[in-house]
């Protein structure tokens, strides 16, 4: 059910300023792929084009192809929506539905969209999704209390399990630890580990032994100098990243060598 | 004033404590300003207003100088803000008191069941009278104003915040509204009247045209309430929706609208209450009448506010035969529509509080 990604050309603009410019890459099919690199230089936004939430800013526009199972995601006849309902989404700052319970939000995805289903198979995607989130044993006896009453990364725990609730087939994470502590940072690694034998997994970090940590395939983004438009520099296999890499940028900044 | 603490004997090396007035400080002023002025008011035999002024002044001059001499410059400085801030707060609210207290002293004695139930058709001299009709005619007008104002409020803060933002439209709209909040009651009660007798004929006086001239009114501040409260919705959970495919129109209605449910039914409560009152535009075009008219679309339709400006300005003659000092029966009618007024007002404040609280957020 996972599918892989191809991106090629991608120039990716806000208004007038191109903010990234010529990324090629392949995001293999059940794995994880992870973004590494200085803020500013693109990742988030590469990430956002991946399932065309970059267009909801006001101005932003991409050029360029992204072939999701043979079809160009920015082709006219795509509609964004369903395209959004395949490729779901984790932000950096966890950000449950402040007016729904647990429950409520954990079946967000199906309730907005008015899909009709029986009260079983409604506990069912829901206890699903949560021990699939690993939030489960946590939250099952208050499933009716409000989701923002959770702690932070619980919260982020639950926003994941919303993303899988609608079953995408990629799954894009924007720095999904950043605020969160140790512990709930390795809860959710745990489960991208756990996620990745049926989702296709992106996700963009500032943490270097993350990324060595979870991810199969890491791509490294950088500004090609400074006012310029940020480029993807190298991807290639994570070990091979931070044993050997083919680009000395890529290794002056994994080795904290970056100036 | 040798009341303050003597210092502590042993210094710590930080100065990190200094001498403050005793916590009473501030209502023993208060108390001797206010005896230093009423002696002097008794003396030279000065009404309220004299003393009260006095009092303040005393009390904004003598604590900030016993603080100066106490606790220094900055001390000194923050007392006397702060009593200059009480002050404006009384001065603020005695208006507001006062006129509560002269609204139900004149109106509650003018209150009883048949003011309430009966209307004041075929009523002569002191006759008991009702307001029954004008308490009708005051909620039917209000709630037409608050159905035609309310959607198109709302559905054009919506589309100022989720779909037109930085357009040119958009932007004429917001100055339009702004217009609009300025328009004075009486220019939207002649248009109204203006509207209607252009379809129906000069002789037209009808309930549903104070509705339209009242929510000409309404409509800004429902537009201006609305937006603010859909602004203050973070847009992550806009991204959220979005990213869990939910199309535009869905996640406004089912995720934007509902967090943001509290605060929009505050604006409209607060938007019905200030034209509740409105007195010019229904004089115009709403008319005036003695009997119950249920019907919005035909004939004319008296509301509270007219009822009391024609009560008051025609309050009918004083019988030969009562004591000399009696008020004509208009006069006691007038104020005690004016308090059922500010009762029915109030009581949609509450019902506003009550339903924002209800709606609000609710978190753990």
């Amino acid at each position: 059910m996972a599918k892989s990604i191809d991106v090629s050309d991608l120039d990716i603009y806000y208004g007038d300023f191109l903010a990234v410019q010529g990324v090629n890459m392949t995001i293999k099919a059940r794995s994880v792929t992870a973004f590494i690199g200085p803020s500013g230089c693109g990742k988030s936004t590469v990430l956002r084009s991946l399932n065309r939430m970059h267009e909801v800013i006001p101005g932003a526009r991409v050029e360029g192809k992204i072939m999701v199972d043979g079809q160009s995601l920015y082709d006219p006849s795509i509609d964004p929506v369903a395209v959004r309902r395949q490729i779901g989404m984790v932000f950096q700052r966890p950000n449950p539905f402040p007016t729904m319970s647990i429950y409520d939000n954990v079946l967000a995805g199906n309730r907005l969209n008015a899909k009709r289903m029986k009260k079983a198979e409604q506990d069912s995607i829901v206890e699903k999704s949560l021990r699939g989130a690993n939030l489960w044993n946590e939250v099952k006896d208050r499933l009716n209390k409000p989701g923002m009453g959770l702690s932070g990364g619980q919260q982020q725990r639950l926003c994941i399990a919303r993303a899988i609730a609608v079953e995408p087939q990629v799954l894009l994470m924007d720095e999904p630890c950043s605020a969160l502590d140790p512990i709930s940072t390795s809860a959710i690694e745990d489960l991208i580990h756990e996620l990745k034998s049926e989702f296709t997994i992106v996700i963009v970090t500032h943490n270097m032994q993350q990324a060595a940590r979870v991810s199969d395939d890491t791509g490294f983004f950088n500004l090609k100098a400074a006012g310029q438009p940020g480029q993807l520099v190298e991807m290639n296999a994570t070990k091979k990243m931070f044993s050997n890499p083919d680009n000395e940028a890529t290794e002056a900044y994994i080795s904290g060598r970056f100036g | 004033m040798s009341t303050t603490q003597a210092p502590p004997t042993q210094r710590a090396s930080l100065p990190l404590s200094a001498p403050r007035l005793p916590s009473w400080g501030p209502a023993l002023v208060a108390v001797v300003a206010f005896a230093a002025s009423g002696l002097l008011a008794m003396l030279l035999g000065w009404g309220i207003v004299p003393f009260a002024a006095l009092t303040a002044v005393l009390f904004v001059v003598a604590l900030p100088v016993w603080s100066a001499v106490v606790e220094g410059r900055r001390g000194a400085v923050d007392r006397l803000t702060t009593s200059l801030v009480w002050t404006s707060f009384v001065l603020a609210v005695v208006p507001l008191v006062w006129l509560m207290w002269t609204v139900v002293s004149n109106g509650l004695p003018a209150i009883n069941a048949q003011f309430l139930t009966f209307d004041m058709r075929n009523v002569i001299g002191d006759d008991q009278g009702g307001i029954y009709h004008a308490i009708i005619g005051t909620l039917l007008i209000t709630l037409a104003a608050a159905v035609i104002s309310v959607p198109i409020g709302i559905f054009c803060a919506i589309y100022l915040v989720e779909y037109g933002k930085g357009t040119r439209l958009a932007r004429w709209i917001t100055f339009l509204v702004d217009v609009m909040t300025g328009i004075p009651s009486i220019v939207a009660g002649l248009f109204a009247l203006a509207l209607f007798v252009l379809i129906f004929g000069p002789q037209i006086r009808l309930g549903f045209g104070g509705s339209v001239a009242l929510s000409l009114l309404m409509i800004p501040v429902v537009v201006r309430s609305t937006e603010e409260m859909l602004r203050l919705v973070p847009d992550d959970l806009r991204e959220a929706s979005y990213a869990l495919g939910v199309p535009k129109w869905r996640t406004i209605t089912k995720v934007v609208l509902p967090t943001s449910l509290g605060g929009i039914i505050t604006g409209v409560m607060l938007a019905v209450a200030r034209v509740i009152g409105e007195t010019a535009p229904l004089l115009v075009i709403a008319g005036r009448t003695d009997s119950v008219n249920f019907n919005l679309f035909s004939e004319r339709m008296t509301t509270l506010p007219v009822y009391i400006y024609y009560s008051f300005t025609q309050p009918g003659t004083v019988p030969f035969d009562a004591p000399p000092g009696t008020e004509a029966p208009g006069i006691e009618r007038a104020w005690g529509a004016a308090l059922v007024l500010i009762v029915i007002v109030m009581a949609l404040n509450l019902i506003a509080r009550l339903l924002g609280r209800i709606f609000a957020v609710k978190k753990g």
